[in-house]
């Protein structure tokens, strides 16, 4: 157990030391919304008044899943540097090592999330969520980012540099936009309407956007839920074989 | 200080190590055997196959064939045991680059499983040890080429290993760094440490191990002391240089096989000597009566780069 808390503060220490990183997942996301709420937001009608209100869920998970790619450049970095050889010969498990780079992801991404919260509140995003709606949001939060940073761990294991691995990001970064993260389903074409509303983004910002706003939820958060542990389920032993694989 | 966990005098042990990368044959049918508390040198050119041994004595890849045993455990049914008895630093520093030292050595120690107070004890005494007490807080990716691989060692004995192995440690280092780092491994073999490493640099080999095998293509080729291996070559000779070109094939075939060593780029033959002063002056009246071919000559005494390019070319 120990393994794990040591690589745990290594890869979170690593990330408050990269500051190039830390800049770019906090700055994107929010400057992301700015524009969004500022140059679009006029244009967009939604229907939950005041553009901001409809856009910050929006905004939250895509920075989630921007910053939780970023653990693929990181693994990368291990797996390609000399010190993989090390933790093997000091019997350090690849478990403790991802582990270790996950539980970093999340924390980032939990500091990351608060400042576009922040942010949002301060250009008049105005949640309107009791303790336990909060409190399923943010479960619904950690389990999207640990989701996406396990698929990005298995990404990382399979890139041949951390420069290739890094390209996880711009599929992280792009997912969203075909979702309801930043328009209603229904404005966008129809052949679209498929894609949009039974990928992963989706029912994940529904599911904020119920809870944080008190509206209906409808089976979001049940689908959110599903494609969290579903990808979970995947990324983990893919995670395990490509481990084994990278280190034959 | 150190713990004996197994019984015997060989703390590596090896039989018909082959390994093959797709078509390339990397290692073929190597057999190891290195003493307990000795400094043991694998000397060979790139891709001759050094770092391919010490990948499976270290249980990071398997072999094709053959079979293993290090600090008295084989590498791959107690591999668990291996990895707990020795330590590797590779050829490219293993250590986190926005890690102080200290943050990098107190890492290894908890992962070598010392509580939080004796890892922290044991980074100090180790950064004492390898003279970087005052970059201690410093983060590595400010340390120059020396200084972070000595931290590599360093970070190689967080756990009193038994057998450590060193993938090229000088390699790439400027001479000073070089010596710092023979003074190193010198000191960890007089603390009884077993230690594993390769080079490509004979003088390497030749100042700091006990036994040395050369490798070439994935076979020994050689094996023995570092005086055994020089004596596979005459001990000393005399180098002569010759005025021009003329002079120097008219020698040539004047000495035939008499020549040790032919480098007519420099115009220069060899040829058994012991050195001494009256076999020298005799040598140079017998061959060059009227002294006008000779213009220079030169005492050389064999290094192991003498043997090893007379082991490798033929």
């Amino acid at each position: 157990m120990s393994d794990y808390a040591v690589m745990a503060t290594r890869s979170i220490r690593l990330s408050r030391r990269n500051l190039d990183a830390v800049i770019t997942s906090l700055v994107l996301p929010v400057l992301l919304m700015l524009v969004f709420v500022y140059f679009f937001g006029g244009a967009i009608e939604t229907s939950t008044g005041t553009y901001v209100t409809y856009v910050a869920p929006g905004v939250l998970v895509m920075c989630a899943g921007y910053g939780a790619s970023m653990t693929a450049t990181t693994i990368s970095n291990d797996m390609t540097t000399g010190i993989i050889d090390r933790f093997r010969s000091m019997d350090t498990s690849g478990t403790a090592l991802l582990t270790g780079h996950v539980v970093a992801s999340v924390v980032r991404n939990a500091v990351a999330t608060a400042a576009v919260l922040a942010v949002a509140f301060a250009i008049g995003f105005r949640p309107q969520a009791g303790p336990a709606a909060w409190l399923a949001a943010l479960v619904i939060l950690v389990l999207y980012i640990s989701a996406l940073s396990w698929l990005a761990a298995a990404a990382g294991l399979l890139a041949k540099s951390p420069e290739a691995a890094g390209g996880f990001t711009f599929f992280t970064l792009f997912l969203p936009y075909p979702s309801s993260a930043f328009v209603p389903i229904d404005t966008m074409p129809s052949w679209l309407h498929g894609f949009a509303e039974n990928q992963p983004v989706t029912p994940v910002i529904e599911s904020m956007r119920g809870l944080l706003l008190d509206k209906p939820l409808g089976d979001s958060h049940w689908h959110a839920l599903a494609w969290c542990v579903g990808l979970l389920a995947v990324a983990l032993p893919l995670c395990g074989m490509l481990f084994r694989w990278r280190t034959r | 200080m150190k713990a004996v966990s197994a019984q015997g005098s060989w703390a590596i042990e090896a039989r018909g190590l082959a390994k093959a990368y797709g078509a390339v044959r990397v290692l073929g049918g190597l057999d190891l055997r290195v003493r307990r508390g000795s400094v043991f040198a694998m000397l060979g050119p790139n891709g001759a196959g050094k770092t391919t041994t010490v990948r499976i004595l270290t249980t990071l890849t398997r072999a094709d064939a053959g079979e293993a045993r290090v600090a008295g455990h084989d590498v791959i049914a107690e591999r668990a045991a291996v990895r707990s008895a020795i330590s590797l630093t590779g050829q490219y520093a293993a250590l986190d680059e926005e890690q102080t030292g200290e943050e990098n050595l107190r890492m290894m120690a908890r992962l070598r499983g010392r509580s939080r107070c004796q890892a922290a004890h044991t980074a100090r005494e180790l950064l004492e040890r390898f003279a970087l007490t005052d970059a201690a807080r410093r983060r590595v990716s400010t340390y120059s080429g020396g200084m972070r691989r000595r931290l590599d060692i360093a970070a190689g004995l967080t756990g009193d290993p038994e057998v450590v192995f060193l993938d090229e440690p000088t390699t790439g280092l400027d001479p000073r760094s070089r010596r710092t780092m023979w003074e190193v491994v010198a000191s960890l073999g007089e603390a009884g440490v077993t230690v594993f490493l390769t080079t490509q640099y004979l003088e390497e080999a030749d100042m700091l191990a006990d036994h040395i095998v050369v490798l070439d293509r994935g076979a020994a080729i050689a094996e023995g002391t570092p005086d055994e291996l020089k004596k596979r070559v005459a001990a000393q000779r005399l180098d002569l240089t010759m005025t021009d070109r003329h002079a120097y094939d008219a020698m040539a075939r004047r000495l035939g096989g008499r020549a040790v060593h032919e480098a007519p780029g420099e115009l220069m033959l060899g040829v058994a000597s012991d050195g001494s002063a009256p076999q020298v002056r005799a040598l140079l009246d017998e061959l060059d009566p009227a002294r006008v071919e000779i213009s220079r000559f030169a005492v050389h005494s064999a290094t192991l780069d003498d043997v090893f390019l007379e082991l490798t070319h033929e």
